[in-house]
């Protein structure tokens, strides 16, 4: 595999290729980012610190990374993608070892100016790798056992590492992310059937395990299924982040109590209301509008991915952007469910507007790539 | 090697079939997002709102001021005083152990209170800036070693609250009553209690006005609306509403007067009550002994409670309207009018008395054995003859005498707020056959002519009852002179419908009693020509006998009474005393009359003229320690707070 394939005389070089970014793409990005900024500099009562600025930076570089990635041509990470991949399996070893454990999981490295997940890299890493397997294999050996058998096990190894951690809501996130990359693939409908039968069957001997000594999942886990099940019947132990939560989004009404006026945030009552929970302060203090306006940026990010996916015949531009579109959905429709109680409470931020490096970064890293594969489309 | 195109195109077209799979399923999926986010934010909204206020707002209860309690002059006698009390928050003073060692170096500490404020700390853990309390009614010299102490004791802080004090103490202990902290007995008599009520110390009216008036002396309470965060600390203050403070009560009594009363009466188990015989205001009403209500709103220790139980001269008991007594001869004045206005006798006609008076095949006796011969009207007042009143009693029959006496107001409860106000008894055939099954007898007429038997009355009515007589009307008492300066309404004082010139007659007989050198209370006469008094003696027997009460103990000796109203001419006020085992009324209970009458008419000391000028030095003497203790009682009541 090389450059070859590509028809590299339709495609733009130099500073040309500016001016084929994607640019209703990044506008909707920076968009997104700068509710989020406008919330953090809500939730520490107007204070650009410790939050808002730390993000902004963390933003500017992220964007910079972006654009950096975009420049360079799309078949050049296809081509390191499996060392991508591998160094980021290695990473996660590596937390495994010397991994600072924070929030009762081992989740960071700390890498001198940062702290770096790298499970969140392989949501990246894995959606890479698999769009270059299905880049490579051909089409007609997609649906075969052997072929479907090594991608589900370059997704269980990340997976498995990560559920060691334990992140279940990370490790939810790559299967259903590299699924559905296969999916796109083009792998059989049947191959789906059964692992989303075996799936239930799991999450049914997963519920038999509690209390036993085989017990799947630790004690904690099982307590926030209960409590997203059942919120109401422990409002302040577990279940308190959940009621909370919906107290606060659910009192913000149409227009919301008005922007730094929103009295659960700033009172305490919401909890992690810079990360996990900063959309239920966006909800409460700019209401319905705020909110449906933020899931609209959302939406429409997700659209124009698809757009420039579909439009795209390069295989691996295309899987890889649908796959990162369909990681940035789970994202924001795993964290707005459990903030609206319709999930359990998992830790998975809100994509550009959570407090936090390594999602920030991750995602813009993620975007580069989507707009390298635009960029270098054949036209 | 280049891929062929038609492989290309394949995978190319599956992409995008696939692609648009999982879109139209992530598009469904913000669809449901939204949907969710619309039903939370818009339909379940207000609900939400609801649980968001109740999270972030804390209501707090503003006790109001407790309506004063006033004289008819405005002197305060229930007031409200700041009480201390030492308070820590845990979180300021970081060693908690060591601060109340040093506290408990400065100020005396029971260490029952240090231990219940340690279990509230321990309790509180999770808010250590709450305050909890240490100490409760320290003193202000004790507020103020701390106030000097202070950057010592980090977190300790003296706060002020309003406690009710009685300055006069005793004096208006049965009147006026005390407050005490809310029991659950108080709260299971209310319907529908006040939250207020619910406050921890708050306190309640427990007997007298102040539980008769609760509900206007309490006044509203104010709220709070404090913001709270999620620890329960408070960030502001959103709203304040102050309570409505209690309103003001003013007493008809003369604070000077009612503290006189209670001196006068002394160590004696006695009371008095003067009204004014214009408007029926009480002017003083006084039951001794008396006690320190004070103690009461500290909380009484078990000790001091049970001696003012047992005491057998009944410092807790308010006599001036909750015991009923025997009238005895003051009900001669009953009998007299009822025969008068039956038109049975007229004042000049006669009866003869042996000294015995025989009916039914019993002998009733005269007081004095010997009899008085030939008494009329006035006479029979004056020397309190029984047997002319035997003999008029069976003339006018039970129905006749019991009529009257209800219009003079004896038997008859008064809607004044005082504790227990009794109604006495006036006794007739009615009464009898439904209280007891059996038939009047005769010689219950005869016994009830002379207020023996069943005829009982309270020194209230006794004062009502010589008002009455010396008006005309029907004076009717008053309590409360105003209140928060609206003035409530005098009762009654229409015609008793009694011919004047009865009333005059029996008046006349009263003035005899008292002026006349042969009067049984001559002794105790007014010398001022201006002031002279009427009056009738009483002694009500407490036991049956033939032996002097100086030869029996206490507890038998019987019960000295005395009625009067003065000045003759132009009556302003009526006194009843009544001496509880005091012997004859006219030794006992009408001396205290007579002074209490010319302290009332004086508005203060009398001049020594007024008194007959054999007795003067003798009464100097004893006023002077009357004064005394009047001084020493006030100053008590102001060293107590």
């Amino acid at each position: 595999m090389s450059y070859l394939e590509y028809n590299v005389k339709y495609v733009p070089t130099g500073a040309r290729k500016i001016l084929y970014l994607n640019w209703p793409l990044i506008l909707l990005i920076t968009a997104a980012a700068s509710a989020g900024f406008l919330m953090l500099y809500s939730v520490t009562g107007g204070s650009l610190r410790p939050f808002a600025w730390a993000q902004m930076i963390r933003f500017g570089m992220g964007m910079f990374a972006m654009l950096v990635i975009a420049m360079v041509p799309i078949w050049f990470w296809r081509n390191i993608s499996a060392v991508a991949y591998g160094l980021s399996v290695l990473l996660l070893l590596v937390v495994e070892l010397f991994g600072v454990v924070g929030m009762g999981a081992q989740r960071w490295i700390d890498i001198g100016f940062m702290r770096l997940q790298p499970s969140e890299l392989t949501k990246i890493t894995v959606v890479m790798l698999l769009a270059a397997y299905y880049d490579w294999l051909p089409v007609n050996k997609t649906s075969r056992p052997l072929w479907v058998f090594i991608p589900v096990m370059l997704i269980m190894i990340p997976v498995a590492l990560v559920l060691k951690q334990p992140d279940l809501g990370t490790a939810l996130l790559l299967m259903i992310g590299g699924g559905a990359v296969m999916f796109m693939a083009g792998v059989h409908w049947a191959y789906f059937g059964v692992v989303i039968t075996a799936g239930v069957g799991m999450v049914a001997a997963v519920f038999q395990s509690r209390g036993t000594a085989w017990q799947l999942i630790k004690d904690y886990q099982f307590r926030r299924i209960d409590t997203f099940l059942n919120p109401e019947s422990d409002p302040l132990g577990a279940g308190y982040h959940i009621t909370q939560s919906k107290i606060a989004l659910g009192s913000g009404g149409w227009t919301g109590k008005g922007y730094m006026q929103g009295t659960q945030t700033r009172l305490n009552f919401l909890p992690e209301k810079h990360t996990d929970f900063i959309f239920t302060t966006l909800a409460e203090e700019f209401g319905f509008i705020g909110g449906i306006s933020l899931l609209t940026i959302y939406a429409l990010i997700i659209a124009f991915c698809i757009a420039t996916a579909l439009s795209n015949r390069d295989r691996f531009s295309s899987l890889l952007t649908l796959g990162i579109a369909m990681t940035f959905f789970l994202f924001f429709a795993v964290n707005m469910s459990m903030v609206m109680g319709l999930a359990p409470v998992v830790g998975v931020p809100l994509p550009l507007v959570s407090y936090g490096g390594s999602a920030m970064l991750v995602l813009l890293v993620a975007f580069g790539l989507v707009q390298s594969a635009h960029v270098h489309k054949q036209r | 090697m280049r891929r062929s195109e038609r492989d290309t195109t394949t995978s190319h077209r599956r992409i995008t079939r696939r692609g648009l799979i999982v879109g139209g399923m992530q598009m469904g999926f913000v669809a449901l997002l939204a949907a969710r986010m619309r039903h939370m934010q818009v339909n379940q909204a207000e609900e939400f709102r609801l649980l968001a206020e109740e999270n972030r707002i804390k209501v707090r209860l503003l006790p109001p001021a407790r309506g004063l309690i006033m004289d008819r002059e405005g002197t305060p006698i229930a007031t409200n005083e700041p009480s201390y009390r030492i308070v820590i928050v845990p979180e300021d003073a970081g060693n908690v152990e060591e601060v109340l060692d040093r506290l408990s170096k400065i100020i005396h500490l029971e260490s029952d209170d240090l231990n219940r404020a340690r279990t509230e700390m321990e309790r509180m853990r999770t808010a250590p800036f709450l305050p909890v309390t240490i100490a409760d009614r320290v003193s202000w010299e004790e507020i103020s070693k701390v106030a000097v102490n202070a950057p010592a004791l980090p977190g300790i802080t003296p706060e002020v609250g309003l406690s009710r004090k009685y300055p006069l103490a005793g004096d208006f202990a049965h009147v006026v009553g005390y407050v005490g902290p809310v029991s659950d007995y108080d709260l299971s008599k209310i319907e529908e209690p006040d939250q207020l009520l619910r406050i921890p110390r708050f306190q309640i009216g427990k007997i007298g006005v102040e539980a008769k008036l609760e509900d206007m002396l309490r006044g509203s309470a104010g709220t709070k609306q404090e913001e709270v965060n999620a620890a329960g600390r408070v960030m502001r203050e959103l709203e304040r509403r102050e309570g409505i403070a209690g309103a003001n009560v003013q007493l008809t009594i003369d604070h000077k007067l009612q503290s006189y009363i209670q001196a006068r009466l002394g160590h004696e188990s006695a009371s008095a009550v003067v009204l004014d015989c214009d408007t029926g205001d009480i002017l003083g009403i006084g039951s001794a002994p008396s006690f320190d209500p004070n103690l009461f709103v500290r909380g009484i220790s078990v000790s001091d409670y049970s001696i003012l139980r047992d005491n057998d001269h009944r410092p807790l008991a308010s006599k001036t309207v909750q015991d009923a007594y025997p009238p005895g001869s003051t009900f001669k004045m009953v009998t007299a009018l009822a025969g008068l206005d039956a038109g049975v006798i007229t004042s000049n006609d006669t009866a003869y008395c042996p000294g015995h008076f025989e009916v039914g095949g019993r002998r009733f006796h005269c007081w004095k054995r010997s009899g008085h011969g030939s008494m009329d009207l006035i006479s029979s007042l004056r020397h309190s003859c029984d047997v002319y009143y035997y003999d008029l009693a069976l003339k006018v029959g039970i129905e006749k005498i019991a009529e009257t006496a209800r219009k003079l107001g004896l038997g008859e409860r008064f809607d004044i707020p005082m504790s227990a106000v009794a109604a006495g008894l006036t006794p007739d055939k009615q009464w009898k056959l439904e209280a007891r099954g059996e038939d009047w007898l005769i010689g219950d007429t005869v016994n009830a002519s002379i207020g023996q038997g069943y005829v009982l009355s309270t020194p209230l009515q006794l004062a009502v009852m010589s008002a009455r007589i010396a008006t005309g009307r029907s004076v009717t008492p008053r309590l409360i002179k105003s209140i928060d300066g609206k003035p409530t309404p005098e009762q009654g004082g229409e015609s008793l419908g009694i011919n004047e010139d009865y009333l005059r007659q029996v008046r006349r007989g009263m003035f005899a009693v008292v002026n006349n050198r042969r009067g049984t209370a001559y002794k105790s006469r007014i010398e001022d020509e201006t002031k002279r008094m009427a009056g009738k003696t009483g002694t009500a027997q407490v036991s049956n006998r033939v032996v002097r009460n100086d030869e029996v103990p206490w507890r038998e000796r019987d019960h000295a009474l005395f009625v009067c109203f003065a000045p003759y001419e132009r009556p302003k006020v009526a006194v009843a005393v009544v001496v509880e085992h005091g012997g004859g009324g006219s030794a006992t209970a009408a001396p205290i009359a007579r002074d209490i009458a010319l302290e009332a008419l004086f508005g203060g000391p009398p001049p020594p003229e007024a008194y007959p000028s054999a007795d003067r030095d003798k009464i100097m003497e004893e006023r002077k320690k009357i004064e005394e203790l009047m001084q020493a009682k006030t100053a008590e009541g102001n060293i107590r707070a």
